[in-house]
């Protein structure tokens, strides 16, 4: 333990994990709202956003994050010149954060998808008899259930997210990754304690939102 | 349109006009944004011959990519086939009535579920060689840490599986004279196995991706032959990390069709059949559990 | 079944992790001169596994399946120095972080690796040579006016994540913004499109980089180094004599050529001179 002891590293431990916390948040917010549009083009009736949302699915759910990320720093920043703040840090962490969001967007936007077909579907038909449009029957009617059932997937994906966070370590931002790799470089001794400090740390917030979202979905689940 | 969709009417005249009107806006709207995109990487260049002329030649495939997608595939299927045997190994451990047992398993599960995959092979790589004694190769570090992880995903996907199998049919194993070995393997597995398909084949994808985190111990799979180590060569970084992408999700589309492909055969078989708001997404039982780890 | 069959495929896997696990023992052997350490696996086995860096120009570079630059044909000349012929090499991908537990545990017999000799790692393995000196420096644009570290102020600085250059500007120039990744082939597109004014590491790497055909003309090493990187080759802590031998061929490489040639086939390309090899400058191979 004698690593934390060093005010300098115990503060590199400290920031890395308040980056992952800052990276999950907004990009739990973003890859949210940004997901519910998805899923609402996918099964709107207009071909071309239901063409747009399978593309934007296909494309981010099959490319690995590493690469998401490696496009945000040489496609968005480096070539389409988008500079999100003078910091450089700050606009690798936006950066960073467009890439969370745009990916998990992606998987929010299946498990909505999916959580969508959880409502009989005699639900809908009823909504569209007493005359709703698309707008309202979604709104509504069959979000607000699909809502229910998809508070587990949900729960996994931000989970993921939070875990994902480290991948923005490619492109230079100090989280838990490079800074557990920086201290176990000059520590080569207690490899073992760093690793377990930083794996448990991330197991200390995780298990707990687990088992949280894990009861929530159960007394939120509709009963059928 | 698919006509069977139960969100909306058939569209009349004025959503045909309505529709017809979103249509040309986001259209062209989205051809402005991507010819944008198209002339500012032209712009800076990115789209010149000698970026991409590496591309044409023979030895860039032979010594770099294909190398590179090979190791790829290799870690990822020794991958799979490990972390399936985790997770029912796993799944069926947390189920037991055994506490000594349970109770281990489900620390094991819950414990690499959260923990980022990147630590976890960077520490299997520099760390567990300090345990053993002896080194790690990069190959075993990249495909224990899959294991790992995603066999403790797939240990939670058996788990709401094999729960999701109706109780009678333990019962009647057991009134058959089943031993309770008898009735895991022989009942409840193969049900949970085919209700979970698509789930298990989604997570499969999960894992072919996640190789590509294998950079951090210079595994030498597709992303650290075909972009970093070509790039290292003929300094064409973007371009060369554009073609590792396509080729990743031409891969994983393929998988993801047949995960689409099993589920629709075991639909067609009887299984869960329902009718669907949305069509084409995945089932109901297949949410729960997907990580879309790295 | 074949959930039966997949789960015994498994297990035979499984197996066979903990069997290459347990196999990773093919390092020194003793050779019927009885010397031990490289010298005598170089004797008995005729075969020498050496470390070395897979991504940078000049110095150590994979090309395909071939390994080429100036720390491969250092490996070269110690290889035929011990009577190892240049074949019966196996060139082995090392990266910063894994040199030491790599020669620690047996992994490869030597590490030519752009391998700065410290007092650190000297505690873990030993050290021959040096067979070059190094030290940091800046790559700029061709026109660039940064003439050197003190340069820095409010720029930016492109270096890879966790180096020893990269800590150095953190502590040394902290008015220099520096944007850290995994790999210095990430740096070099960024500095020629403007959005870094420098890269920074050993002056040898970035003239390595720079010598690159699709980089040509463009980029220029300021030369003004601001460290000492003394590159040495690494063995075992205990392999005194191997350490010695080692130093004993670098010395006769110096004396009949076949150091500079090494140079000039590589780095030499770039049209720089041979730098003359100090044979006074040394290791004692941990010797007090």
């Amino acid at each position: 333990m004698h690593v934390f002891a060093d005010p300098t590293n115990f503060d590199a431990y400290l920031s890395s994990f308040f980056w992952i916390l800052k990276l999950t948040g907004a990009s739990a917010v973003l890859a949210l709202v940004l997901g519910v549009l998805l899923a609402a083009m996918r099964v709107s009736p207009v071909p071309v956003l239901r063409g747009f949302g399978a593309a934007w699915v296909n494309t981010f759910r099959n490319t690995p994050l590493t690469l998401v990320i490696f496009f945000c720093f040489f496609g968005l920043y480096s070539t389409l010149g988008l500079s999100l703040a003078d910091d450089l840090d700050l606009n690798n962490f936006w950066l960073g954060v467009i890439g969370l969001s745009a990916y998990t967007a992606a998987f929010v936007c299946e498990a909505l998808r999916s959580g969508v077909n959880t409502v009989p579907a005699g639900q809908a038909e009823a909504a569209r008899a007493i005359g709703l449009t698309f707008a309202q029957t979604l709104r509504i009617v069959v979000l607000p259930q699909a809502t229910r059932s998809v508070v587990a997937p949900l729960g996994s994906i931000l989970i993921a997210l939070c875990k994902n966070a480290t991948i923005v370590g490619t492109i230079g931002l100090m989280e838990s990754s490079n800074v557990m790799k920086d201290l176990i470089n000059s520590n080569g001794d207690a490899v073992i304690p760093i690793f377990l400090v930083f794996a448990g740390t991330f197991a200390a917030f995780l298990i707990p939102t687990g088992y949280f979202f894990g009861w929530l979905a159960n007394r939120l689940a509709v009963k059928r | 349109m698919s006509a069977n969709t139960v969100l909306y009417d058939h569209p009349g005249p004025r959503a045909r006009v309505r529709n017809a009107v979103l249509t040309v806006i986001f259209g062209v709207a989205l051809a402005g944004l991507l010819w944008w995109v198209y002339a500012k990487f032209d712009q800076a260049g990115q789209w010149e011959g000698a970026l991409w002329q590496p591309f044409t030649e023979g030895a860039t495939w032979t010594q770099f990519i294909l190398p590179g997608l090979r190791q790829t595939l290799f870690a990822a299927l020794t991958g799979m086939v490990l972390s399936l045997a985790f997770g029912i190994i796993f799944a069926v451990g947390r189920l037991s009535e055994r506490r000594w047992i349970s109770i281990p398993a489900g620390a094991v599960v819950e414990f690499f579920r959260a923990v980022p995959l990147l630590l976890m092979i960077f520490f299997i790589f520099y760390g567990v060689p300090f345990l053993i004694q002896a080194p790690v190769p990069a190959f075993w570090a990249v495909v224990a840490g899959l294991t790992l992880y995603n066999g403790s995903v797939l240990a939670e996907a058996f788990r709401a599986g094999i729960r999701s199998v109706p109780g009678g049919q333990a019962e009647a194993a057991y009134a058959v004279g089943l031993r309770k070995s008898q009735v895991m393997r022989l009942i409840l597995i193969p049900q949970a196995a085919r209700a979970m398909l698509p789930v298990i084949v989604s997570q499969l994808v999960v894992l072919l991706k996640d190789t590509a985190l294998g950079y951090i111990v210079a595994f030498p799979e597709l992303m650290q032959r075909g972009v970093n180590d070509l790039a290292a060569n003929r300094g064409n970084i973007v371009a060369a990390a554009i073609v590792a992408a396509a080729i990743y999700i031409v891969i994983n589309s393929l998988l993801s069709a047949l995960a689409s492909w099993l589920d629709q055969r075991s639909q067609r078989r009887g299984f869960r059949a329902q009718r669907r708001i949305a069509t084409g997404a995945n089932p109901a039982g297949g949410i729960a559990v997907v990580e879309p780890q790295g | 079944m074949r959930i039966k069959r997949v789960a015994a495929v498994a297990a035979v896997a499984a197996l066979a992790i903990t069997m290459t696990a347990c196999g990773g023992d093919e390092g020194s052997g003793t050779s019927s001169s009885g010397a031990k350490g490289i010298v005598g696996k170089a004797e008995s086995q005729k075969k020498l596994v050496i470390g070395v860096k897979a991504d940078q120009p000049g110095l150590g570079l994979q090309t395909g399946s071939q390994y080429e630059g100036f720390d491969i044909e250092i490996g070269k000349i110690i290889a035929k120095g011990l009577g190892v012929d240049a074949n019966n090499i196996e060139w082995k991908t090392t990266v910063s972080n894994n040199r030491e537990p790599f020669i620690q545990q047996g992994t490869v017999d030597l590490v030519v690796a752009t391998y700065t000799i410290n007092d650190e790692r000297k505690q873990k393995v030993n050290f021959a040579g040096p067979y070059f000196i190094a030290g940091q420096d800046l790559l700029v644009k061709s026109d660039s006016t940064i003439a050197g570290p003190e340069g820095l102020d409010g720029k930016t600085v492109c270096s890879a994540s966790g180096s020893t250059p990269a800590k150095r500007i953190q502590t040394d120039y902290p008015k220099a913004r520096l944007q850290q990744f995994d790999s210095y082939s990430k740096c070099l597109p960024l500095l020629e499109n403007g959005q870094v004014d420098a890269v920074t590491t050993d002056d040898i790497i970035l003239a390595g980089y720079a010598a690159q055909s699709q980089f040509a003309g463009k980029f220029k090493v300021v030369g003004k180094t601001f460290s000492t990187e003394p590159y040495g080759i690494g063995l075992k802590k205990d392999d005194k004599d191997g350490c010695e031998k080692v130093n004993e061929i670098l010395k006769a490489a110096a004396a009949d050529g076949t150091y500079k040639a090494a140079w000039d086939t590589s780095l030499g390309k770039s049209g720089k001179a041979a730098p003359e090899l100090d044979t006074t400058k040394l290791t004692n191979c941990g010797s007090v």
